[in-house]
């Protein structure tokens, strides 16, 4: 199997999100970088795991500059056999989507992988695009995926429950818990990602669709009101009264 | 300008979040609403007291099973009939997998997740939650055509006089646009769906093991709400997976949030800081939680959460 997965680099979880230049653009001082968790966890070990039990390569693409490699080289770690970066700033998911169908489009990908959503964008848009530009059915939300032959059998999250499917390959899948156990890479792994390749490529020429004009924070709770666990009574009448929630 | 509405129907019957999308639509002008695959009769003019006049309706029955290719297919033909500028989905299971599709079909801008309606005093933009819950992103739609997936319970839903039209629209779909052979479905039986839900009682590892959550239940039985759990609940199997709410979990804005004996760690707060109302109920005084919550009690979960479900039920009696 050819099995191509997607890996974007964000802010690391606990990360304080502040923004500068009036607000316009996300300030990155002292921001610890790390590889998208559902990227990692459950895209990319999903990959390993077909390989090993079908065979095949597992090939890693991110889009972004060289402050990107060492998310990529962390990938190799895992196990990806080689990567390509396709050297361009992301400017809006649709760009970063056009730039991996306009690498992929040629190359044979069995199945394409990406996390369900990136944790600092949250647009869960890169895979559907990519599988409309490479015109190839598209899984969201997936919890399990084989593959036997040309034929995958998943489950996906529906509002509410889940639902069994069958796809045949080729597709793009985005994956989230479920998928795979998370996997830390080991001294061997670490040693030979350094020789692995790490191809970087030109951008295609392609428009983003949107651009970001401002960021904002949410506005804080302010204080908690404590109520007395010997008068629940109270948190009741605040909640029906003053919140309206109930 | 000319709105298109996807209504997310299940079963013939619209969904909530269908809706909300169609309230939304409606609240920004003259919308016009799609229901694809079998639907109700009845259930289609009633999307007129959400402010559409118009309903299309794609009755195949192929289309009840969701299929990102067939649906985009769908969705962008019909748009280009109507000549819609604006297509509006929710951003749930579906609107992810199809609004991206649709937005690079069309090359139509895509802000998935959006909280409000659009402004449109400067160009287009719309606000969205990033940073998982830490910011909000304001994005101008550069495209002519654009398209919005809306946040579950972001925009309410109220019912008027009112019916709208409907027409029949047939769309051409060959065997080779469904990718997907959905083979089963197992739905939570009873419960309501966490993602619709508008109130949420949830609990998490302080409550020691899956024989105590009876009276988490309870509480949610009593409310009418659904339940849900912190991650190592689910990672340990007391709690099916898709209670999991967080940043690895599933993301839910409800009116109310009942937090119990969850410590209100980053990862969680990820999935549930956008919910209207947030009640936290922890022994330890310094749990963060507190930080991020309207109303809390520091106490024993065992002993507070019967007593308010006592409290809650002689209210619901009371206002019944
Ligand atoms: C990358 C990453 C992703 C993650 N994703 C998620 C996610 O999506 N969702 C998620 O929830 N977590 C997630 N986590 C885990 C998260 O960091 C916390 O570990 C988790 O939320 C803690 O769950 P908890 O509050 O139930 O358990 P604990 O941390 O064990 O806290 C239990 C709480 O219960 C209180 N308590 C104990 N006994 C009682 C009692 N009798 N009465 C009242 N209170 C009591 C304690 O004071 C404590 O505050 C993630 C972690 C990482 C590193």
């Amino acid at each position: 199997m050819k099995l191509l997965v997607c890996v974007s680099k964000v802010p690391d979880t606990t990360t304080k999100i502040n923004f500068t230049d009036n607000d316009t653009k996300f300030n990155t001082d002292g921001v610890q970088w790390i590889m998208n968790p559902t990227d990692e966890w459950y895209a990319l070990v999903k990959a390993m795991e077909l390989k090993e039990k079908n065979g095949g390569t597992v090939t890693v693409v991110n889009v972004g500059n060289g402050e990107n490699d060492p998310i990529i080289r962390k990938a190799l770690a895992i196990g990806a056999d080689d990567a390509v970066r396709i050297d361009a700033e992301e400017k809006d998911s649709f760009y970063v989507a056009a730039q991996i169908a306009e690498f992929a489009k040629d190359k044979g990908y069995d199945l394409i992988l990406t996390g369900k959503e990136t944790i600092n964008y949250n647009g869960f848009n890169v895979g559907g695009m990519l599988a409309e530009l490479l015109d190839q059915p598209f899984v969201t939300l997936a919890t399990s995926l084989e593959v036997e032959g040309e034929k995958a059998t998943l489950t996906r999250e529906i509002e509410g429950g889940e639902e069994k499917l069958e796809v045949n390959l080729p597709f793009v899948v985005s994956a989230q818990k479920g998928m795979a156990e998370a996997r830390i890479p080991n001294m061997r792994g670490i040693m030979a990602a350094r020789k692995k390749p790490l191809e970087v490529i030109p951008a295609a020429d392609v428009e983003a669709l949107t651009e970001v004009k401002s960021y904002d924070k949410p506005k804080g709770r302010g204080e908690v009101t404590l109520i007395d666990p010997e008068n629940v009574e109270e948190l009741v009448d605040k909640l029906h009264n003053e919140a309206k929630a109930i | 300008m000319s709105i298109l509405v996807y209504a997310e129907s299940f079963e013939g019957k619209i969904k909530k979040q269908g809706k909300e999308a169609v309230a939304y639509a409606a609240a920004m002008g003259d919308a016009t609403a799609l229901v694809l695959g079998t639907a109700d009769e009845s259930e289609l003019s009633a999307l007129g007291k959400l402010g559409v006049s118009k309903v299309l309706h794609v009755n195949d029955e192929r289309l009840n099973a969701q299929d990102s290719k067939a649906y985009t297919k769908a969705i962008a033909e019909v748009a280009n009939q109507i000549n819609a500028e604006v297509i509006v989905m929710s951003f749930n299971s579906t609107g992810k997998a199809v609004a991206p599709r649709l937005s690079a079909r069309l090359k139509a801008g895509l802000v998935s997740g959006a909280s409000d309606l659009p402004d449109t005093s400067d160009g287009f933009v719309v606000k969205k939650g990033s940073f998982s819950g830490k910011g909000f992103a304001f994005y101008k739609i550069t495209t002519d055509k654009k398209i919005i997936t809306i946040n579950p319970n972001s925009f309410p839903v109220k019912e008027e006089e009112g019916s709208a039209s409907v027409e029949a629209v047939s769309v051409d779909l060959a065997d080779s646009d469904f990718g997907i052979k959905v083979v089963s479905r197992d739905l939570v039986k009873g419960g309501i769906p966490l993602p619709e839900a508008e109130l949420v009682v949830s609990a998490g590892r302080g409550l020691k093991g899956p024989e105590n959550w009876g009276m988490i239940e309870e509480m949610a039985e009593i409310l009418g709400a659904a339940t849900a759990c912190s991650r190592p609940v689910s990672d340990v199997d007391w709690r099916p997976h898709h209670e999991h709410v967080g940043q690895t979990g599933i993301t839910i804005s409800p009116n109310l949030y009942i937090a119990v004996a969850i410590s209100g760690a980053i990862q969680h707060l990820a999935g549930v800081s956008s919910s209207k109302t947030i009640v936290v109920i922890n022994n330890d005084s310094e749990a963060p939680f507190f930080k991020h919550a309207d109303y809390g009690i520091v106490g024993d979960a065992f002993e507070v959460v019967p007593k308010l479900n006592e409290a809650l039920k002689k209210f619901k009696e009371s206002n019944n």
